[in-house]
C-alpha cells in the first residue's frame, strides 16, 4: 500500500468497497503484474492483472446472460482454481453471494448447503463435481443451472441445465459487447455494507451454520492485517487450502486483489509440495497439521539418511533450537552461536528449507489449532518467520496476531488492530468486537442472537487467558474445559497437543472430566510407526494390524510417559496425568463425522460412537471388543470387528517447577 | 445418468482360424474372432486357456502357424512386434515392463518415439528442429500425464513407484503411442479395489475421450461384466464364447470351464 496510507479502521482511503472494485483498480494500475498462476501441462501459465479483470467481466456477463441477478447465490465448488476464485469475483461484481463448498463434501452435504443458501446458479470444477451435484438435482428445486470449468468427461452430458465455462465466457463477451458499460455500472452498485460471501461452518455439533460477511468486513479486514504486516505486491502464495474455508477467501482473493500479490494455484491436489518449492511462496498460512506433517517427513527421511548427514543435521539442529529463535527476534546472541548458525544455515538449515519451498518465506501463518510448541520453535529456530494468528470466520479470520518481534509458541498474540476483546470473568470465555465481526448467520437468527450480544460483542466459545506481556493464550474450547473428580482443571486440548508432538501420533482424544484420571484414545501415525516397525523387523498386515501390535503399545507408552513427566513439572497440570489409554483400530475421518473437515476432532460424536471403549478405559479391563461402522468413500458402509488392548502408563509425582 | 450411446464402427480386426503351438503344445487352436472399432473387448478364461498368445499374436511377438490376422484391412502373418506398433496397436505387460531406473516422464516419452522423425545429427545438434519436435512429443505426454493424473510422480523413477502406479504409468506410456488399438493384458492383476476402480475409470475414458479400440484381458469378472461391450472365451486354446458380457455369462460351456467340468 505505497501509494496511500491506511485509516485506523481499515476503510480505504480511495473510496474502494468491494473486492471487484480493487481488481478493477489493479487492472489499471498493476496491468502487467501477475495476478494469478497455474501449472497446466507441466509449464506455470499466468494471468496479469489485466487479464484477470477481463476474465472477471466476461463470466460476470456470462452469468448476467444467464439470467443471474442482484441477491442470487452463486455455489462454488472444487479445487483451487483461477477460474473459481474469478467466479467469486464476477458474482459480487452483479451484486451476488458466492457460496463456496468443501470440494470433499458428500452429496448429503453439499445438497443441505445449496438448499439452505437457496442457490440457483452452481459452479463445478469437474466431473467428479458435477456427478455430484447432479445426484441431489431432483431434491433441489431451486437450483437451476450448472456451470462446470473442466470439460473432461463430460462431452455425453445432455442435461440442458449445464454449461461449459468456456462457452459461458464467450457468451459474457459477446453480452458485454452489446451492453456497453454493463458490467462497471453494476460493480459502482455494490457498497460496503453488502453481503459479500456466506461460508459455511463446519461446526463442531449440528448443521453447519451459514456465516455471512459483509464487502466491509472483509475489505476493512484484510486493509488492516496487510498492513500488519507490511503485505505488498511482491509477495507470492500458493493457494493450497479449500477455498470453502473462510481464511483461503480472504488470503488468496481479497489481500490479493487490496495488496496486488500473485496466487498461485497447485497443479493438483498430490503435488502441492513439488509446487511449493518450484513457486517459494514469500507468504505461507497453514494449519498446524501440515507443519507437523512436514516436520514428521523431515524427521523420517534423516532416519533413513546416512550416518554422516544424520550426525550433521541432528548437531545444527541442535544449535538452530538454541539460538534460532534468539536471531530471528533480533535478540543478543554470542559470535561464536551466530557463526555456528551462519554455518548451520549454509550446511543444512538453507538446503532444508529449499526442499520445503520456504528459501523466500518472510511471513508464515498456523492457526486453526494450538500448535505444538516444539513444532513451532523447529520452524522458527529455521529461520522462518512462522506466527500465530487466532480468530474464526465470525469474525472474518483473524482477532490476535503475533508481531514480527515478540513471538510465544504458547500464546496467539495481542489484540491484533482494530480488535476489541475481554473475557467473561465466569466462564472464562473469549469475546470481541472488531471491524470484522460478521453480519448474522443466514436465516438463522435464533444462532446469531445466542453468539452476538446487543452491544456487538461476539462469543468465540474459547476459553482463554491474558498473560502478563499482553498476549491471549486459547487453553481449549470453553464446553470442553472440564474438572476431574478432584477439583483439578482438565484441558483435553492440552494433553492432545502434547501428544500429538510425537510423530508418532497422529490424533488423539483425550478424557477425564468428572472421572478419576485422565486416559485417551491414540491414532498413530501410519507413515511413522510404518516405517518404525520396518526398522525394528516388525511384520503387519494392515492399519488396525499395526495398531494393535504390543510392539506400538510399548512404542506409544513411551511417549505418554514423557508427556507424564512432563505434565508432572508444572503444578496446575500436574493431576491430569494420562493413567490409561488404547490405540485405535481405525483413523479417525471426517468422512466418518469423527472429524471436521477442517480436521478438528468432534468429541460428542466420538464420545458417542466409542462410548464403549471409553467407559472400558475407566474399567480394569485390559482388552475389549469393537464392532465399528465405517464408511467407505464412495458412500457404502461396512463393520469392523476387532479386539482393542488397554494398557497402563506410569504417572509420575508432581514436581516443584524448580525442581 | 443419460449417457449417448456410443458408436461402435465396423471391424478394425480380425482374426481368421489362428493356430499357434510351441513343439507339441498347442497354445491356440483354429480361433476366430474380430475387434470392432471402438469397442471394449475382454478376452477371458481360465489359467493357460491361451489369452496371453493370443494378445501376442495380435501385436506379431509370436507368429501364428497357421490362419490370418487382418488389421484395418490388411492381411498379414507375419508381422514384428515394431511394425505392429508403427500400424497403431500399442499393448501393457502382465509383468510390468517399464524401465526401472527411469522417471515416469521418460518412460512415457519412449512411448513416443516411433513419432519421432529426428535424425542423429539433428538430434545431437539438438537445438532447431529437434528441440522444436522433442517440445511437441512433451507436449502430448503432459496431456496423458494430466488424463490419467500422474502429475505428482512425472519425474519419480518408475522403480520406486507403488505398484498401481506403475501400471497407470504402463498405461500411459502405451497410450502416447496414439494407438489405433490398445491391447492391455491383466491391467488389474494385483490390484486393490480402489485402484481397480481407478484402473477402469481410466479404461473408461481412454475408450471415450480418445475413441481407442481396446482388448483387453483379465480375471475379475465383475470388472470385465462391467465394462466391456463384448466377451470372448478361451479355454484350452479354443474359443468357446463370444458375445455380449451377458450372453457369456449365461453360455453353458463358459460356466463348465470355470467351474471344472471334465472334459
Amino acid at each position: 500500500m505505497s501509494e496511500t496510507s491506511v485509516m485506523p479502521d481499515g476503510r480505504d482511503p480511495l473510496g474502494r468497497d468491494t473486492i471487484p472494485k480493487f481488481i478493477a483498480y489493479n487492472a489499471q494500475h498493476r496491468r502487467d503484474r501477475p495476478a494469478m498462476r497455474e501449472k497446466d501441462l507441466g509449464i506455470w501459465q499466468s494471468w496479469t492483472w489485466g487479464e484477470a479483470a477481463n476474465k472477471v467481466r466476461q463470466l460476470a456477463c456470462g452469468l448476467a446472460a444467464l439470467g443471474f441477478k442482484r441477491g442470487d447465490k452463486l455455489a462454488i465448488v472444487g479445487d483451487n482454481r483461477p477460474e473459481l476464485y474469478w467466479s467469486v469475483a464476477a458474482s459480487q461484481a452483479l451484486g451476488g453471494v458466492p457460496v463456496p463448498i468443501y470440494q470433499d463434501s458428500v452429496a448429503d452435504e453439499v445438497q443441505y448447503v445449496i438448499d439452505h443458501a437457496e442457490v440457483r446458479f452452481a459452479l463445478a470444477e469437474n466431473q467428479e463435481q458435477v456427478d455430484k451435484l447432479i445426484s441431489i438435482k431432483d431434491r433441489l428445486p431451486k437450483l437451476e443451472m450448472i456451470i462446470f470449468s473442466d470439460p473432461r468427461g463430460m462431452r455425453h452430458y445432455d442435461q440442458p441445465y449445464l454449461h461449459a465455462l468456456e462457452k459461458v465466457l464467450a457468451e459474457g463477451e459477446a453480452y458485454g459487447q452489446a451492453h456497453p458499460g454493463f458490467y462497471d455500472e453494476e460493480m459502482a452498485r455494490g457498497k460496503g455494507s453488502d453481503i459479500s460471501l456466506i461460508c459455511y461452518t463446519s461446526g463442531t455439533t449440528g448443521r453447519p451454520k451459514g456465516v455471512m460477511l459483509s464487502h466491509d468486513n472483509v475489505v476493512r479486514s484484510a486493509t488492516l492485517a496487510i498492513n500488519f504486516d507490511k503485505i505488498n505486491e511482491t509477495d507470492e502464495i500458493l493457494a493450497y487450502l479449500p477455498i470453502a474455508w473462510v481464511g483461503d477467501n480472504f488470503i488468496s482473493y481479497a489481500e490479493a486483489a487490496i495488496a496486488g500479490f500473485c496466487v498461485n494455484c497447485p497443479e493438483s491436489a498430490d503435488t502441492v509440495l513439488q509446487d511449493l518449492r518450484e513457486v517459494g511462496p514469500t507468504y505461507f498460512f497453514a494449519p498446524p497439521r501440515i507443519f507437523e506433517n512436514l516436520l514428521t517427513t523431515v524427521m523420517i527421511r534423516m532416519e533413513d539418511a546416512s550416518a554422516i548427514k544424520r550426525g550433521m543435521f541432528h548437531y545444527f539442529i541442535g544449535v538452530a533450537k538454541r539460538v534460532g529463535c534468539a536471531i530471528l527476534e533480533r535478540k543478543p546472541v554470542s559470535l561464536t552461536d551466530r557463526l555456528l548458525y551462519a554455518l548451520g544455515d549454509l550446511l543444512v538449515y538453507g538446503p532444508l528449507k529449499n526442499v520445503l519451498g520456504m528459501s523466500r518465506l518472510r511471513l508464515a501463518y498456523t492457526a486453526g489449532e494450538a500448535i505444538g510448541p516444539d513444532i513451532f520453535d523447529f520452524f522458527r529456530a529455521l529461520g522462518i518467520n512462522l506466527k500465530q494468528l487466532y480468530g474464526q470466520t465470525e469474525c472474518t479470520v483473524y482477532l490476535c496476531m503475533h508481531t514480527d518481534t515478540d513471538v510465544n509458541p504458547d500464546t496467539v498474540g495481542p489484540p491484533a488492530p482494530g480488535v476489541e476483546l475481554k473475557i467473561d470473568p465466569t466462564s472464562g470465555e473469549v469475546l470481541y468486537r472488531s471491524p470484522g465481526v460478521f453480519v448474522g448467520y443466514y436465516k438463522n437468527d435464533e444462532a446469531t442472537a445466542e453468539t452476538k450480544t446487543p452491544e456487538g460483542w461476539v462469543h468465540t466459545g474459547d476459553a482463554g487467558v491474558f498473560t502478563d506481556n499482553g498476549h491471549l493464550r486459547i487453553i481449549d474450547r470453553a464446553k470442553d474445559v472440564g474438572r476431574l473428580n478432584d477439583g483439578s482443571l482438565l484441558a483435553p486440548k492440552y494433553l492432545e497437543n502434547k501428544l500429538k508432538f510425537f510423530p508418532y501420533i497422529k490424533e488423539a482424544v483425550a478424557f477425564g472430566d468428572k472421572r478419576d484420571y485422565a486416559a485417551a484414545f491414540i491414532n498413530i501415525d501410519l507413515a511413522a510407526v510404518g516405517s518404525w516397525a520396518e526398522r525394528n523387523g516388525i511384520a503387519y498386515t494392515s492399519y488396525s494390524d499395526l495398531a494393535g501390535r504390543l510392539e506400538v503399545y510399548n512404542l506409544i507408552k513411551g511417549c505418554i510417559e514423557k508427556v507424564n513427566r512432563d505434565l508432572s513439572s508444572d503444578s496446575s497440570m500436574a493431576a491430569s496425568q494420562i493413567r490409561r489409554f488404547l490405540i485405535l483400530h481405525k483413523e479417525l475421518d471426517a468422512d466418518d463425522g469423527e472429524l471436521t473437515r477442517t480436521r478438528k476432532v468432534r468429541r460428542r460424536i466420538i464420545a458417542d460412537r466409542y462410548g464403549e471403549l471409553i467407559e472400558a478405559l475407566y474399567s480394569d479391563r485390559d482388552s475389549i471388543a469393537v464392532e465399528a461402522k465405517i464408511t467407505f468413500e464412495d458412500g457404502r458402509t461396512g463393520t469392523f470387528k476387532a479386539n482393542l488392548k488397554v494398557a497402563n502408563a506410569e504417572t509420575y509425582a508432581a514436581m516443584s517447577k524448580a525442581g | 445418468m443419460t449417457i449417448a450411446q456410443k458408436k461402435i464402427g465396423p471391424t478394425l480386426l480380425k482374426v481368421d482360424n489362428i493356430s499357434l503351438s510351441f513343439g507339441g503344445v498347442k497354445a491356440l487352436t483354429d480361433i476366430s474372432f474380430e475387434i470392432r472399432e471402438h469397442e471394449i473387448l475382454a478376452i477371458i478364461g481360465p489359467n493357460g486357456a491361451g489369452k496371453s498368445s493370443m494378445l501376442n499374436c495380435i501385436n506379431g511377438f509370436y507368429h501364428p502357424q497357421q490362419g490370418t490376422i487382418t488389421f484395418r484391412g490388411e492381411a498379414r502373418k507375419q508381422m514384428r512386434p515394431h511394425e505392429a506398433a508403427s500400424h497403431g496397436i500399442a499393448r501393457t505387460f502382465q509383468n510390468i515392463a517399464l524401465f526401472k531406473g527411469m522417471s515416469t516422464l521418460d518412460n512415457i516419452m519412449t512411448g513416443r518415439l516411433l513419432k519421432m522423425k529426428a535424425g542423429l545429427l539433428s538430434s545431437a545438434i539438438y537445438k532447431g528442429p529437434a528441440e522444436r519436435e522433442q517440445i511437441q512429443h512433451r507436449e502430448y505426454c503432459e496431456k496423458i500425464i494430466d488424463f490419467l493424473e500422474i502429475q505428482a510422480i512425472r519425474k519419480v523413477p518408475v522403480g520406486r513407484l507403488p505398484y498401481g502406479l506403475q501400471k497407470r504409468v504402463e498405461l500411459a506410456r502405451a497410450l502416447a503411442a496414439e494407438p489405433t488399438l490398445l491391447l492391455l493384458d491383466e491391467p488389474m492383476a494385483g490390484m486393490n479395489l480402489e485402484e481397480k476402480q481407478d484402473m477402469c475409470r481410466f479404461i473408461l475414458d481412454v475408450n471415450d475421450e480418445f475413441g481407442t479400440t481396446i482388448c483387453l484381458i483379465e480375471h475379475d469378472m465383475g470388472v470385465v461384466m462391467d465394462i466391456s461391450d463384448r466377451v470372448v472365451v478361451l479355454d484350452y486354446g479354443r474359443k468357446i464364447g463370444d458375445g455380449a458380457p451377458e450372453d457369456v455369462k449365461n453360455n453353458q460351456a463358459v460356466i463348465d470351464a470355470y467351474l471344472g467340468v471334465q472334459h
